[in-house]
């Protein structure tokens, strides 16, 4: 426990990812095999983490899904806005998540927040990109005809483009959501727990592995179909067409 | 709401960083109620001068007056919103219904929701479509069922001035040929003044009661109705931009009622041959035609009818092609054509025979309006280049012989 | 000192260019030594699986879009390879078939496979049927057609899915070491050998070779993008859309 006086936070990290490697495969039988009872008598040890990576996804949705929005409209207005952003978003986007997430500690401490702060910061690129695509996306003659009939542009904004940008948002969004489940997967490196964390605890004792890489792989098809719920509860002319 | 003038005055449009301006003085008035078609090549400035109406952009300097006040007075969005527009790429919102398309400009101005929802209704009727496609998405529609929704959108508020932008553009022959039959019925009703732009000469003679032909950078080569542009082009460019065809293009701006037709002897079975025989002095064609009681042609009476004392029916050739006062000069002379015959009777709403249209009397109408009188040669010559466009148009509407054909 | 003035960033760096005592004082660490060991074997095992993933999905993909059935199965692919989180993968593997090279290899290839192959299927399903019906009409043969039509137009988009697989390679590679593969991962992995400041360290590395990676092959994909795309596209949208191609899948 030397490092401790130097970063406390880093030297509790090391205990998070090995604690209890020796106690769980004990737990089964077949020791080190894969045994569905094992997983069923449990299963009540991963609620919390499925319910931190729950949180650990929606939340950092919810925000990247506002701010992207809101940047992306406003480059529309502004489209010298757009590349710079861009490249700044993609930069982060490509970093390695446990390499932001370590390096982030150090500038904003340990936990939930931080984790919180890199997944909202990887949902950018995706979002930005999709709403502004949306928005450019909207026919000249549409918008023209809007104008022609009076609308101002905030009307055209919000009652015309972001409507018909939509479908490219939702696309944008549902790739966010199973990306974010996956980045999440290590947000334990920042000390916000999640289901990495139980994989990390154990990772050569199969029943572990196989339990919390199917709930996350479950997350992430909730999470996208209930983004496709939302989508198709909002663009009702979509599903007239293709009937 | 009542119609409204319009009038350029010298207005000049240069567009920020252009070295020519887009439309140089132009001036040109439309009364109320008139259909104003701007014509001219592409890229002469017709969709500029039509966007200053409502700004859309704003000009340079002149002044455009819609109903006497200048539109730079007006706040645009205000002023949008009492200027009907249409264009081109229709622009119908797809996340949005047809009723609630149509009910946008009512929407931004406020109006409550039954009044609203009355006039979606009325207007639907208006341009025949049934009310129940009213909840339908514009994805679901025909590209001429959209763009009969994208004329009513822009009638929504009752403007007193409309503004089309090749409209018609990007529908087939047939389809734009009817829209513009349908949209001429309309006009017929309500009376707006129109600006209509097209590219399209024979859509603007078609279409227009003053026709602005404009030329490269926005200058105005004639204002005119549309006879008048075909008797008297103003000049060699307008005289081109009309085309050579432009005395057979007059056929097309009257119909048959408008001009004198031949006078026919009509003759009933059981008539005196001899009575008959006279009336043949005083008729214009040789020829009898027989007649029904109600006085609708049977057909042209052989000499061998009139051989005894009454006349029997004994035909000659049947009387085809019979010509309806309503029909379009042009169609008209087509169905002759197509016939391979000189004349054929002209018949009214009821059926019944008020005259004979000839080739003789197409050319003579053409000659009364001035210009050259083509020889029937020369018109046979000439309208049977005609005749594929305007069978292709669908617009015929006499005896049905060149649209069998077709 | 202004490493002292960095914190933790100061100590991380100079754990990168100075060798130092483990935390249990046992052995020597750190330095750029082992810094360029941990990278060649992270850079070998990511381009290893990168090419491997390469010679399997690509011609699969550009198959698959030229005779342009099994959209199904495209988009399933794209989808369950989003699905699956990378850790889980790895994981995975190492569980059921153990430790060592092959295994993570094996693991990274699986993951690299679904982009390649999706932007291989979208690329060539999106070359213009006009194209290839005017390629047929001067008589090319469905090989030539493929070959020498729609590899080359739909070289863009397949070289972006090409670098989002090497993108997500590099950064999965990072907990190689779990499979006892010394990766850049290995402090990260274990800061109870390497301290803090190696950890961090080896954070900053794999950052910097996944940017330098991803920066190159943007450079790559610019090369080989065919003249004719770049001379016919509207200067200001295409360049937006080509610098930032969309990442399909999970990223560690
Ligand atoms: N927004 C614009 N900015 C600059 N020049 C324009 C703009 N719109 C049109 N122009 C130019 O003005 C001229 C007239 O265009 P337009 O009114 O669209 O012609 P038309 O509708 O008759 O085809 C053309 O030379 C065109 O290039
Ligand atoms: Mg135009």
């Amino acid at each position: 426990m030397s490092g401790l006086a130097v970063t406390p936070v880093l030297a509790q990290l090391s205990d998070d990812f090995f604690g209890d490697r020796q106690g769980a495969a004990d737990r089964c039988p077949g020791n080190n095999e894969l045994c569905p009872g094992w997983i069923v008598d449990n299963f009540t040890d991963y609620l919390n983490p499925l319910w931190e990576h729950v949180l650990l996804s929606v939340i950092p949705l919810a925000i990247g899904f506002v701010l992207a929005t809101g940047l992306a409209m406003l480059a529309h207005r502004y489209p010298k806005l757009a590349p710079p952003f861009l490249a700044f978003v993609s930069i982060l986007f490509t970093i390695p998540s446990i390499a932001f997430y370590l390096i982030l500690i150090n500038v904003t401490g340990r936990g939930f927040a931080t984790a919180v702060v890199a997944l909202t910061a990887y949902t950018q690129v995706l979002i930005f990109r999709n709403v502004l695509t949306g928005l450019r996306e909207v026919p000249q003659g549409t918008v023209e005809a809007a104008q022609g009939m009076g609308m101002s542009s905030r009307q055209i904004l919000f009652g015309v483009e972001l409507p018909m940008a939509l479908p490219t948002i939702f696309a944008g969004l549902r790739i966010a959501a199973s990306s974010t489940v996956g980045i999440a997967g290590f947000a334990f490196f920042a000390g916000a727990g999640g289901l990495g964390q139980s994989i990390f605890a154990d990772p050569r004792f199969r029943g572990n592995v196989v339990a919390a890489s199917v709930l996350m792989i479950l997350l992430a098809a909730a999470l996208e179909l209930a983004v496709l719920a939302v989508q198709r509860a909002l663009t009702p002319w979509q599903r007239a067409v293709s009937r | 709401m009542q119609a409204a003038t319009l009038e350029f005055r010298h207005v000049h449009k240069q567009y920020p960083g252009a070295d020519k301006p887009a439309i140089a003085d132009l001036s040109f008035r439309v009364e109320a109620g008139d259909i104003c078609v701007l014509v001219g090549p592409s890229g002469c400035g017709k969709t500029t001068a039509m966007r200053l109406v409502n700004r859309m952009i704003d000009l340079t300097s002149g002044e455009i007056l819609l109903d006497g006040r200048s539109v730079m007075e007006r706040r645009p969005a205000e002023l949008r919103r009492e200027v009907g527009y249409a264009i081109q790429q229709i622009g119908l919102f797809p996340h949005r219904t047809i009723a609630d398309n149509i009910a946008t400009v009512p929407k931004l101005l406020n109006w409550d929701k039954t009044r609203t929802k009355a006039r979606v209704e009325e207007l639907l009727d208006l341009i025949g479509l049934d009310r129940s496609l009213g909840r339908r998405y514009p994805a679901q529609l025909s590209g001429g069922q959209r763009q009969r929704v994208g004329v009513a959108r822009a009638l929504a508020a009752d403007p007193p001035l409309l503004l089309m932008d090749e409209p018609f553009g990007a529908i087939d022959p047939i389809n734009r040929e009817r829209l513009q039959n349908e949209f001429l019925r309309l006009q017929g009703e309500l009376r707006k003044t129109v600006v209509f732009v097209t590219h399209d000469i024979d859509e603007a003679i078609k279409m227009g009661d003053k026709i602005a032909i404009l030329k490269e950078g926005g200058h105005l080569a004639q204002y005119a109705t549309p006879s008048e542009l075909l008797m008297y082009p103003a000049d060699k460019f307008v005289e081109d931009f009309v085309g050579a065809d432009r005395a057979l293009k007059r056929l097309a701006l009257q119909r048959v009622r408008d001009i004198d037709l031949w006078k026919a002897a009509t003759v009933r079975t059981g008539e005196d041959s001899a009575a008959a025989k006279a009336k043949l002095a005083d008729a214009d064609l040789p020829y009898l035609l027989l007649v029904d009681d109600r006085g609708r042609p049977k057909g042209w009476l052989s000499d061998r009818a009139l051989s005894g004392e009454r006349i029997v029916e004994d035909l000659r050739s049947s009387a085809d092609p019979i010509v309806e006062m309503d029909d379009i000069l042009r169609d008209a002379l087509s169905d002759l054509l197509a016939a391979d015959t000189r004349y054929g009777p002209v018949v009214d709403e009821a059926g019944a025979v008020r005259g004979i249209l000839s080739l003789e009397a197409v050319g003579h109408a053409l000659a009364a309006t001035g210009g050259h009188v083509p020889t029937a040669t020369e018109l046979a010559r000439e309208s049977a280049a005609h005749d594929g466009r305007a069978t292709a148009d669908g617009l015929s509407s006499g005896s049905g012989s060149d649209l069998a054909r077709s | 000192m202004i490493h002292a003035a960095l914190g933790p960033f100061g100590d991380a760096i100079e754990f990168i260019f100075k060798e130092r005592e483990s935390q249990a004082g046992t052995v020597r660490v750190g330095g750029l030594g082992e810094i360029w060991d941990f990278t060649s074997t992270h850079l070998l095992l990511s381009f290893t699986a990168t090419l491997i993933a390469t010679a399997i999905a690509l011609p699969l993909g550009i198959w698959l879009g030229h005779i342009g059935r099994f959209q199904f199965l495209a988009t399933s692919i794209s989808n369950i390879g989003r699905a699956v989180p990378a850790l889980g993968l790895i994981v995975f593997f190492i569980a059921f078939l153990g430790v060592g090279f092959t295994n993570v290899c094996a693991a990274l290839v699986l993951l690299a496979i679904p982009p390649i192959l999706t932007n291989a299927y979208v690329g060539v399903r999106g070359v213009d049927p006009e194209t290839v019906d005017a390629a047929r009409g001067v008589g090319l043969t469905g090989t030539e057609i493929a070959t020498r039509v729609e590899l080359p137009l739909a070289l863009p988009t397949i070289m972006n899915g090409i670098r989002i697989a090497l993108v997500s390679v590099i950064a999965t590679a990072t907990i190689a070491p779990l499979a006892n593969v010394d990766t850049l991962g290995r402090p990260i992995i274990s800061p109870n050998v390497y301290g803090t400041a190696g950890q961090l360290g080896s954070c900053i590395v794999v950052a910097l070779v996944t940017l330098g990676a991803d920066g190159a092959f943007a450079a790559l994909q610019r090369a080989v993008t065919p003249k004719g795309l770049k001379v016919g596209q509207r200067p200001k949208a295409r360049r937006f859309a080509l610098k930032f191609p969309i990442p399909t899948r999970s990223t560690t």
